[in-house]
C-alpha cells in the first residue's frame, strides 16, 4: 500500500500530526512500534499545561508553548480529554529565588504568557494552605494547567481515523529506502511505501534519522522518576508548584493530576545513547523525589504511594538544545520533529500546527478536505454521570452496571468500548490508560484477572495470548494440570 | 426507594454470618449486597484445606466452609443481590449501588453492616525499584488465576512476603509444576501462621529468607530476574548482601488492607492501627445502625474468628433494629500497649450485661510473656503464654461485671516479659 505521509511515532505529537494530516486530501498512515499509541514519554511524564515561562525568548520552545498552551482547552474540549486550568506556582524559598521569579516574570512576558503575578507568602499561603513555612512568595501563572498525556494522545488518533488515517502498530521502522521520490520504510508488520515521512520516534528519533542519513542531531535520554499517589492525599495540593529552575530543567514539581491523584517528580538523569529502553526507576532517583518534596509541602507523605515510574524525555545533545522541527537536510521530503522534551505536550497542538504549514510548503499540490470531523464521540465515564444519567445508560445496555474495577469504578461497558474504539485497546495497559481500570489504589489486584477475560472474550483470543503491553509481556502460561 | 431493616454489604464469610445472625435474632427485611457473581467471597478461590477446624470442629476447604454458609442463607428469605457494587452510603443510611439488573439501586437500611472484607497491597505501595515488566502480581491475583481461571501465571517463582496467601501459593505453584526458589521475609519472623510454613514451604522444601527483601525487579516486558539483600534491624538493605535470582514471577503477599473506602465516605472513625472503623463490643462503629465486621474491620489470620466476630455484627445490629436506641453511649475505651499493637473493640458500653472477647495482635514474636489486662492498676486478667507472634491474633475474655465495676473508664491490654 503507498501513502502520501508515514508519521513514525504514536506519541502525542505523532497522533497531532498525523490528525493535522487527516485534514488534507491525502493518504496518511501513522507508524507505531509497540502494541499501543501513547507508549513513550507520552505516557510517563508531569502532565502539564506549562504557561510559558521557561524556555528562552525567539526559541521555538518558547514559542510553541505560549501557542500550544492557548490552544489546549479547545483541544480537549473537542476531543474530550480530562483537562483542568488549575494554575501554576513558582515557589521561592529565599530573597535570591525571588529574584529569580522576577527573571522568570520577565522572560514570561517576553514570551506572550498572559495574566502572570509574582504573590505574596500569605496570597501563596490561601492558594496552597500546606506549603511548606519556609516558602516567601511564588510565580503565579494563572494559563498552566494539567491534562491527561495519554488520552491526549489516544484522543488524537481516534479522531485522525475516523478523519480516514490508518494507523498501524507494533510496526517500528528499521530501515528506510528513498527511491524516485518514494520512501519504502520497512517495519516490522512489512513495507510501508510513502511520499513523505515525518520523523515523531521521540527519543528513537535520531536513529530513524539516521536511517536517510540524517546524523546532524543525537537524542540523549533524560530520565525522569515519579511517584503517584492515592486519592487520599488530593486535598494537600490544588496547583501546579514547581521549585525554581535548575539547568537540568524545571526541577521536582508536586501537582494533582486530573484525576484527582497527586503526581511528584520528575528526576532528570542523563542516560547512554543506547539506554533507550531504561525505564526502571531507582532507589536514588525515587529518594531524590521524595526527599524534594518535604522542602514544598512537608506534610505529604509518600506513604499513600500507589505507584511509581519513569520516563524519557527526548533530549538534542547540545547546550541550548531547542525543538528541531524541520525538513531534515539529507531530503527534504522528510521532517523530522525531534528534541520535543518540555514544554513538549504543552506545545504538541501548536508543533502539530507548525509542521502542517512546513508540509504546505514543501508539499502544495494537498488541498484540505471538504468535510473534516474536529472531534470525537465522548468516551463514556459512569462514574461522571448522575444517579439519573447512570440509571437510563444501563437501562439501554447492562454492561455498564456491572463494575470491573472496584477502586476507579469501571465497568465492563466502558472497557468495551476501549476495546471497540478505533484504534482500540489490546492489552491491559492498553484498557487502563483509556478506562482506568487497574489505575487505583490495588493496582489491578481485583480487576486486572477480569480485564485480561474480558480482553481475551472481544478479541477472540485465549486468556494467555493477552498481554500486559504487546510482546513479550504476557500475564500467563499454560493451563493449569 | 426500598426500605431495608438491614443492608449487609459483603456477601464473604463476614456478611454472610451477620446476616444470618440477625435472621436469628429476628430481623426480618434483610438484603446481601455483593460484588461478585457469586456469595462467599475470597473463600472461593481458597481451594485449600484448612478452614472450620474452631468453628465447625472439621477441616473444609475455603468453597466448602462458605457453602455450608450459602446454604443457610438460601434457607431463609434473606435477599441477595449479587454482581451489585455498593458507590455510596448517604446520609439517612441511604445505601447507593449499581447492577446490570436493577442499574441504580437506592436503599433505605434502618441498620448497616460493613463486610468488604481487605485487598492485597499492590507493588507500588512497597515502593520496589525496577522495571514495570508483567510478571509481578499480588499472590491473591495469581491464585485466582490459578484455582478459578485455570492458567498458570508463570514457571519460576520468587516470593516476597510470608503472608498466609503467599506462604499457601508457594505450595500450590509448587503442586502446579512450577519452581518456586524463595519466599523472602522482610522482618525477622514470618507475618504467615505457623502450620502454613510447616505445611507449605517446610514440606515443599522452598526456603524461608527472613530479613531479606527484593530490591529490584528485572526485565523489559516479562520479568526475567530480581535483586534480593538482607536487611539490618532498622529493615534497610544491607551492601554488599544483594543477590540476583532469575525468575519469571514476583508473586506479593506484604500484607492485607481493609477495603474501608465507602465507611471513610460516611465520615467513620477509623483506627490508624487496624485499619478499619473503630468499634464497641457489638461491632457498632462510631455512626450509630452501622456496624462493622470480618476482614474490613481488622485482618484476620482464621476464617473462624471472622464468623464469630461476624455474629456478633449482626447480633448488635438486630438489637439496634430493635430498640432503636437514642442519645449516646458511654464508653469504657481499651487500648493496646507494651508490644500490643492494638485491640478490637476499641470501646465498651459502660453498662454491658455480656463478657467481652478482645481481640488483639502483638508487635513482635514473644516468648513466655504474660498478657495483662488492667484498669488504673487493676489487673482483671493475667495469664502467661508460651509464645505470642505477629501472625496470630489472640484474644482474652473479660467479664461483664468486671467492665460494669470500672472505676477508670479504660481498660488497657499489655504484656510483661520475662527477661
Amino acid at each position: 500500500m503507498q501513502y502520501d505521509v508515514a508519521v513514525i511515532g504514536a506519541g502525542v505529537c505523532g497522533a497531532m500530526i498525523t490528525r493535522e494530516m487527516s485534514k488534507l486530501d491525502l493518504k496518511v498512515i501513522l507508524l507505531e512500534k509497540c502494541n499501543d499509541v501513547a507508549m513513550g514519554t507520552s505516557k510517563a511524564n508531569s502532565a502539564i499545561v506549562h504557561a510559558g515561562f521557561d524556555a528562552e525568548p525567539g526559541t521555538l520552545k518558547a514559542k510553541l508553548n505560549v501557542q500550544g498552551a492557548s490552544l489546549m482547552a479547545y483541544y480537549c474540549n473537542k476531543l474530550h480529554v480530562p483537562y483542568k486550568n488549575i494554575g501554576s506556582l513558582v515557589v521561592a524559598y529565599s530573597w535570591d529565588d525571588m529574584k529569580t521569579l522576577d527573571e522568570l516574570f520577565e522572560r514570561g512576558f517576553a514570551n506572550g504568557v498572559p495574566n502572570m503575578d509574582i504573590i505574596s507568602q500569605e496570597r501563596l499561603r490561601e492558594m496552597e494552605p500546606y506549603i511548606s513555612e519556609e516558602a516567601v512568595g511564588a510565580l503565579w501563572a494563572p494559563t498552566a494547567g494539567i491534562v491527561s498525556p495519554y488520552e491526549l494522545t489516544i484522543a488524537c488518533v481516534e479522531n485522525a481515523v475516523l478523519n480516514g488515517a490508518r494507523v498501524r502498530r507494533n510496526s517500528g521502522v528499521f530501515d528506510i529506502e528513498y527511491k524516485d521520490g518514494l520512501f519504502s520504510l520497512s517495519t516490522a508488520s512489512g513495507v510501508v511505501k510513502a511520499k513523505y515521512v515525518i520523523n515523531c520516534a521521540g527519543v528513537f528519533a535520531d536513529q530513524i534519522a539516521k536511517m536517510i542519513g540524517d546524523t546532524s542531531f543525537r537524542i540523549i535520554p533524560r530520565k525522569g522518576e515519579y511517584y503517584l499517589l492515592d486519592k487520599s492525599e488530593q486535598k494537600m495540593v490544588s496547583h501546579v508548584l514547581f521549585h525554581c529552575p535548575s539547568k537540568m530543567g524545571k526541577g521536582i514539581l508536586v501537582t494533582p493530576t486530573v484525576h484527582g491523584n497527586v503526581l511528584m517528580g520528575p528526576t532528570a538523569i542523563d542516560l547512554d545513547f543506547d539506554s533507550k529502553l531504561d525505564l526502571d526507576t531507582t532507589i536514588e532517583g525515587l529518594n531524590i523525589v521524595k526527599e524534594d518534596v518535604k522542602t514544598v509541602i512537608p506534610a505529604l507523605s509518600t506513604r499513600n504511594c500507589i505507584t511509581s515510574f519513569a520516563g524519557l524525555r527526548a533530549h538534542i545533545d547540545s547546550e541550548h538544545a531547542d525543538f528541531l522541527i524541520a525538513p531534515s537536510k539529507a531530503n527534504e521530503h522528510f521532517i523530522n520533529v525531534a528534541g520535543i522534551e518540555s514544554p513538549g505536550l504543552t506545545a504538541a497542538p501548536a508543533i502539530a500546527r507548525y509542521v502542517a504549514n512546513i508540509f504546505k510548503e514543501i508539499a502544495p499540490q494537498y488541498p484540505r478536505k471538504e468535510q473534516f470531523r474536529t472531534d470525537r464521540p465522548a468516551p463514556i465515564h459512569v462514574n461522571e454521570l448522575t444517579d439519573e444519567e447512570r440509571r437510563t445508560l444501563v437501562e439501554k445496555d447492562k454492561r455498564y452496571g456491572r463494575i470491573i474495577c472496584r477502586c476507579e469504578g469501571v465497568t465492563e461497558g466502558e472497557i468495551i468500548d476501549a476495546i471497540k474504539a478505533p484504534c482500540g485497546a489490546r492489552d491491559v495497559d492498553g484498557v487502563k490508560r483509556r478506562t482506568r481500570a487497574g489505575m487505583g489504589r490495588c493496582q489491578g489486584g481485583f480487576c486486572g484477572s477480569k480485564v485480561v477475560e474480558i480482553l481475551a472474550r472481544e478479541l477472540g483470543e485465549d486468556m494467555n495470548q493477552i498481554t500486559k503491553f504487546g510482546n513479550e509481556s504476557r500475564i500467563l502460561y499454560n493451563r493449569t494440570k | 426507594m426500598q426500605k431495608y431493616d438491614l443492608v449487609v454489604i459483603g456477601g464473604g464469610p463476614a456478611g454472610m454470618a451477620a446476616a444470618l445472625k440477625a435472621k436469628e435474632c429476628g430481623v426480618k427485611k434483610i438484603i446481601i449486597l455483593e460484588r461478585a457473581a457469586t456469595l462467599g467471597g475470597i473463600l472461593e478461590q481458597c481451594i485449600h484445606a484448612g478452614f472450620g477446624l474452631h468453628y465447625f470442629g472439621e477441616e473444609l476447604t475455603g468453597p466448602e466452609y462458605a457453602h455450608r454458609f450459602i446454604e443457610q442463607v438460601e434457607q431463609t428469605d434473606i435477599e441477595v443481590k449479587v454482581d451489585t457494587m455498593v458507590l455510596e452510603i448517604r446520609n439517612g443510611n441511604i445505601v447507593v449501588a449499581t447492577n446490570a439488573v436493577d442499574g441504580m439501586l437506592e436503599l433505605h437500611a434502618t441498620a448497616i453492616i460493613l463486610a468488604m472484607g481487605c485487598r492485597e497491597r499492590p507493588r507500588g505501595a512497597l515502593d520496589i525499584p525496577g522495571s514495570r515488566a508483567s510478571g509481578i502480581m499480588t499472590a491473591g491475583t495469581a491464585q485466582k488465576y490459578v484455582n478459578i481461571d485455570g492458567y498458570m501465571p508463570g514457571k519460576k517463582i520468587v516470593i516476597l512476603g510470608s503472608g498466609d496467601i503467599g506462604l499457601i501459593m508457594a505450595r500450590r505453584m509448587t503442586l502446579e509444576g512450577a519452581k518456586v526458589e524463595m519466599v523472602c521475609e522482610l522482618m525477622p519472623f514470618s507475618g504467615g501462621l505457623q502450620r502454613n510454613i510447616v505445611q507449605c514451604l517446610e514440606d515443599m522444601g522452598i526456603p524461608l529468607k527472613l530479613s531479606c527483601t527484593v530490591i529490584q525487579t528485572h526485565g523489559i516486558e516479562r520479568l526475567e530476574g530480581v535483586t534480593i539483600a538482607n536487611v539490618d534491624e532498622n529493615r534497610r538493605p544491607i551492601p554488599g548482601t544483594e543477590q540476583y535470582v532469575e525468575c519469571d514471577t514476583l508473586l506479593l503477599s506484604v500484607g492485607l488492607i481493609p477495603e474501608n473506602e465507602l465507611t471513610r465516605m460516611a465520615g467513620i472513625i477509623i483506627d490508624p492501627v487496624t485499619n478499619g472503623a473503630v468499634v464497641d463490643e457489638n461491632r457498632q462503629t462510631s455512626r450509630p445502625g452501622i456496624f462493622a465486621c470480618g476482614n474490613v474491620l481488622q485482618v484476620h489470620d482464621l476464617v473462624d474468628y471472622v464468623t464469630a466476630e461476624s455474629q456478633i455484627a449482626g447480633e448488635g445490629a438486630a438489637a439496634y433494629i430493635r430498640n432503636k436506641p437514642k442519645g449516646r453511649n458511654r464508653y469504657v475505651s481499651v487500648k493496646g500497649r507494651d508490644g500490643v499493637r492494638y485491640v478490637v473493640p476499641q470501646n465498651i458500653n459502660e453498662n454491658t450485661d455480656k463478657d467481652v472477647k478482645l481481640y488483639f495482635r502483638v508487635a513482635d514474636v514473644f516468648r513466655n510473656a504474660r498478657i495483662i489486662v488492667e484498669s488504673d492498676g487493676k489487673v482483671l486478667y493475667n495469664k502467661k503464654k508460651p509464645k505470642l507472634a505477629p501472625g496470630e491474633m489472640e484474644y482474652v475474655v473479660i467479664k461483664a461485671d468486671d467492665i460494669r465495676a470500672l472505676e477508670k473508664k479504660e481498660l488497657v491490654v499489655r504484656l510483661e516479659v520475662q527477661q
